[in-house]
């Protein structure tokens, strides 16, 4: 055990301050302390992404990485990226094309997607099975989920020219 | 209300039942990470308990101070087997009718088994208080061959044997050797003996289905929570049997049924590994009883890899024979299943090798024998369905492999061997030699239909091509064609002959219909991907003629779900589902007397049509179930009960036999051994289809399993019995890398005894895909003299395989 610490993380754009072992894993950090529990925990050992969030616009798998790492980082979670109201693209084509079955891998599923849409709004089907292969899926075998990325870009850059 | 005016086709189509491809209700939630897992859960003042672990195979414990770990600040308690003794719940009995340790009782039968359970303020807490727990152990010889377990003097279970050292019989009778568990026979060993004596052709084999574990995304865990005030336990956990663990907790812990309540909340995948009862649940249960709070445990993924329930480890000898124009005359097939360091197998009671007596396959086998020998060795108990129903997978693998040998031994085609051997439509029901009788199926036309899809002969002759090519040196890379048509028995199942524990595999539905013509109906299964929730409202509304958006599926409360046996060896929709048409089919029983009443008319003059009752011969005279709903709350009907309820529980006459034809090309390079799948077709025959998207979700991620299991994924251990593959890093799990798009297509052959013809079709993707990837590889190899090489065929494997034929010497 070693002493707390204060931490500041800005999570889904709210200021969060924490006292916490500087050793406590971020995951830890978001799921008890901030109840944000859309991060799911598959391995400890960075294979299965279910704990995938975006920090400082990269994604990061928020199961191998200190409280302490994060601090004074902008996090962004499934929780950041849509909700009733206004679900993301790829909330939506997922439901719509089936991506998901037991929904464990989905919420880092999700959230990787949005960032490689974000870096390639345009990715072939090689692209997208290469930029999702750090997200384990037990389920879907992952068709589904290639689908519902696709339909998601195909979505999302309709809606990007129609505001242009 | 727009009823009268509706097409019938809008009608039917409205209601989003049987058939359609309805979205899932499941996803809103899921998609948006609002899903509710066990990890989720937060209770005030909640602990969190882990286990020590062993870190040897096999050895005496000679201490356990837990001293030093009692100071670490947050540590509140560390149980041991001499706490756990005086309450009885040192040991637990197995579903398999064996016992095992909750904790170690003086001595150790695998690496990672459970030593003493650390009870903290947190998880971090938990974790330094492992460390500061001294055990001292004292090396014993370890055994992890189960043959050469069953010649060894070194006893694993002293418990297991009598006074006078002999091993005492076990659950399933005499025992041959103080290692083996138990021996079980199906067929009639004389009379195949004789057929393979005097047969003109036999093939025989001895393949190896390796260790595995079905690693659900999310691990095993679980919240106990004690209320000393009231006296109720609740229970949540990641239980894909939320009754029988009830029964189970109430059995041992001596608290009374009423007093448990257990929820299965959102589960993250279960493929078998959470059908089990496992130390951690008990351990949870104590310590939330000694310490008045509740506590809460969830394993790691090395704990979930190492401890909680493998699958498969069957070495199989097989001899078939058959006549010189390939007719099978006679099959038989002897077992070593290793079973770890304790029966914990979760079969039916009466089965302690599942349905391994499925083993003829989809062929009309005249004579056959099957025996299966369990053993004791330290590796970790479990012997769990994988993604099957109950030792199906070991089965269909071993009877794909036979064919394939005995394809090799007659030089004939393996596609026209299977095909002159399948059980023909005419005949089924068909009993099998080893006592099942199949349901229903046409198997040459589903094979037919693959054959054609997939342009079999010319395959072939593509691959003639390439075995020319790689002789004159042109290519490096072999061509396999994977066939594989395999019978599935699932949907355990008939009372008379599949309880666990002794408690009947029936299952259930009740049925609320709300006054607005709504509803909830509760099942004793639960989904842990499958889309219950989606699926059994389509079976409802088409049963009662109200919209599947309109019915709420709830499933996993036994304080609120009617009993039942859970979700596991594909049962839900053959006997959960039967349920729930069966509940459906009372509510529309009451509903045309109530129908009959409003129209005044006689009972029998009205008849139900999609989502209303009408005047037989006057469809313009009608009620729609909304209002015949409304009319149960707010009628004195004489002779009627108010309300619209119904329960059933449904015993299943016989299992169903889904079956499928898959058929996968693979291109290997010869030279480093990675197989490059480029096509693989799946045909699936799982009788009456409710939701064709779901069917092919599952279709998807059963492949999926399958590649896995086939072409990698093992639980290794070394000769000290430390496990070699204890986390992600060397547990494949495939990604969307190494994974092919699939082609999905379909039969429908309905069962004849369920209600709606309704098979089940979850597992058989997983079932059929294994021996499919497999056939491939060694096909791939055929011409060069390949017969068995054992899974999983990692690159390595496939490199070492090619070496051995001498093809690297050719470049």
């Amino acid at each position: 055990m070693s002493k707390k610490q204060h931490y500041t993380l800005t999570v889904n754009g709210t200021e969060e301050e924490v006292l916490a072992e500087p050793r406590e894993l971020l995951i830890y950090t978001l799921r008890e302390r901030l109840n944000i529990t859309g991060p799911h925990i598959g391995c400890e050992t960075s294979h299965c992404g279910a704990c995938t969030v975006t920090i400082d616009g990269k994604s990061v798998k928020s199961c191998t990485m200190f409280v302490a790492q994060a601090d004074g980082k902008e996090i962004t979670t499934i929780e950041g990226l849509g909700g009733p109201d206004a679900l993301h693209p790829l909330q939506q084509a997922f439901k719509e094309h089936h991506g998901l079955q037991c929904g464990y891998c989905t919420p880092g599923m999700i959230t990787r997607a949005a960032k490689l849409l974000e870096e390639n709004p345009n990715p072939t089907e090689e692209e997208i099975r290469f930029g999702m292969s750090g997200n384990i899926c037990r389920c879907t075998g992952y068709q589904n989920i290639v689908k519902s990325i696709q339909a998601a870009a195909a979505e999302m850059n309709a809606s990007k020219e129609a505001a242009e | 209300m727009k009823d009268d005016v509706d097409s019938r086709e809008d009608r039917i189509a409205n209601l989003k039942g049987m058939g359609c491809s309805r979205k899932r209700v499941e996803d809103a939630r899921f998609t948006q990470g609002k899903g509710n897992y066990v990890d989720d859960i937060k209770l005030d003042g909640m602990l969190f308990g882990d286990f020590v672990r062993s870190p040897y195979a096999h050895a005496t414990i000679k201490s356990i101070d837990s001293s030093a770990a009692m100071e670490v600040p947050g540590v509140l308690a560390v149980l041991t087997a001499a706490d756990l003794e005086p309450l009885g719940l040192h040991w637990m009995p197995t579903l398999a009718g064996d016992k095992q340790m909750v904790l170690a009782d003086g001595k150790v039968l695998f690496q990672g088994q459970e030593v003493a359970f650390v009870v903290a303020r947190d998880r971090y807490a938990a974790a330094d208080g492992i460390e500061a727990v001294e055990v001292e152990y004292e090396e014993l010889p370890v055994l992890v061959d189960p043959f050469a377990s069953m010649t060894s003097d070194v006893v694993l279970r002293p418990d297991t044997v009598a006074d006078d050292g002999s091993p005492a019989n076990g659950a399933h009778g005499p025992r041959k050797h103080h290692n083996h568990i138990f021996t079980w026979e199906a067929g009639d060993k004389e009379p195949t003996e004789q057929v393979i004596a005097n047969a003109e052709v036999v093939a025989e084999e001895f393949m190896y289905y390796h260790r595995t574990h079905p690693c659900p995304l999310e691990t095993c865990g679980c919240v106990a929570s004690m209320d000393k005030v009231n006296g109720k336990l609740t229970l949540w956990g990641t239980f894909q049997a939320p009754h029988a663990i009830r029964t189970v907790v109430s059995l041992i812990s001596g608290i009374e049924e009423h007093n448990i309540r257990v929820i299965s909340p959102d589960i993250g995948g279960g493929f078998g590994n959470k059908v089990g009862a496992y130390p951690g649940y008990v351990c949870s249960v104590v310590a939330s009883i000694v310490t008045g709070k509740p506590v809460k445990w969830i394993e790691d993924r090395m704990d979930n890899l190492m401890t909680t329930a493998f699958a498969r480890d069957y070495w199989m000898k097989g001899r078939i024979s058959a006549t010189k124009e390939g007719k099978i005359t006679g099959l038989h097939c002897h077992v070593t299943a290793d079973h770890g360091g304790f029966d914990a197998c979760a079969d039916p009671t009466k089965f302690p090798a599942g349905f391994m007596n499925i083993c003829t396959g989809s062929y009309d086998i005249p004579t056959a024998y099957l025996e299966v020998d369990g053993v004791y060795t330290n590796k970790a108990p479990g012997g769990v369905s994988y993604r099957c129903s109950f030792r199906v997978t070991e089965a269909v693998y071993f009877i794909e492999r036979m064919i394939e040998v005995l394809a090799i031994e007659l030089d004939m085609d393996a596609a026209e061997l299977r095909r002159i051997n399948f059980i023909r439509k005419e005949q089924f029901p068909y009993k099998a030699a080893l006592g099942w009788e199949y349901d229903s199926g046409d198997y040459h036309t589903a094979w037919d239909k693959a054959m054609q899809a997939v342009d079999y002969d010319g395959l072939r002759a593509e691959q003639a091509q390439r075995i020319a090519d790689f002789k004159a040196g042109k290519t490096r890379k072999l061509m396999g064609i994977g066939l594989t048509h395999f019978t599935e028995i699932v949907g355990a199942g008939p009372v008379k002959n599949c309880d666990i524990l002794g408690l009947g595999m029936f299952d259930s539905c009740e049925i609320r219909i709300h006054p607005t013509g709504s509803a909830i109906a509760r099942l004793g299964t639960i989904s842990q991907g499958q889309g219950h929730a989606t699926t059994f409202a389509q079976i409802l509304a088409s049963e009662i003629g109200l919209p599947a958006d309109s019915i709420t599926i709830e499933e996993g409360d036994t304080d609120t779900a009617p009993y039942g046996l859970g979700t596991y060896g594909s049962r839900s929709t053959p006997v959960a589902g039967a349920a729930t048409a069966m509940a459906g089919r009372k509510i529309r029983a009451k509903a045309q007397m109530i129908a009959a009443y409003l129209l005044e008319v006689h009972d029998d003059d009205v008849e139900f049509d999609v989502d209303r009752f009408v005047v037989k011969g006057a469809p313009e005279r009608f009620k729609t179930m909304k209002e015949i709903a409304f009319a149960a709350y707010n009628q004195a009907i004489p002779g009627i009960e108010p309300g619209l309820e119904a329960v059933s529980y449904y015993d299943p006459p016989n299992m169903t036999y889904p079956f499928g034809a898959y058929v996968c090309v693979m291109d290997i390079d010869v030279d480093t051994g990675v197989p490059d799948i480029r096509r693989f077709y799946a045909l699936d025959d799982c009788g009456t289809r409710i939701n064709p998207m779901i069917i092919e979700g599952q279709v998807h991620g059963g492949l999926t399993e399958a590649l896995a299991v086939a072409l990698g994924q093992e639980i290794a251990y070394d000769d000290m019995g430390n496990v070699k593959t204890g986390t992600l890093m060397d547990f494949f799990l495939p990604t969307a890398w190494e994974v092919p798009n699939y082609e999905t297509d379909h039969t429908v052959t309905p069962s004849p005894h369920h209600p709606i013809g309704a098979k089940g079709v979850g597992e058989s993707p997983h079932v059929g895909g294994v021996p499919c990837f497999s056939n491939a590889v060694h096909d791939a190899f055929r011409a060069f003299g390949l017969r068995q090489t054992h899974m999983p065929h990692d690159h390595w494997r496939i490199w070492k395989t090619a070496n051995e034929l001498g093809l690297h010497d050719q470049g």
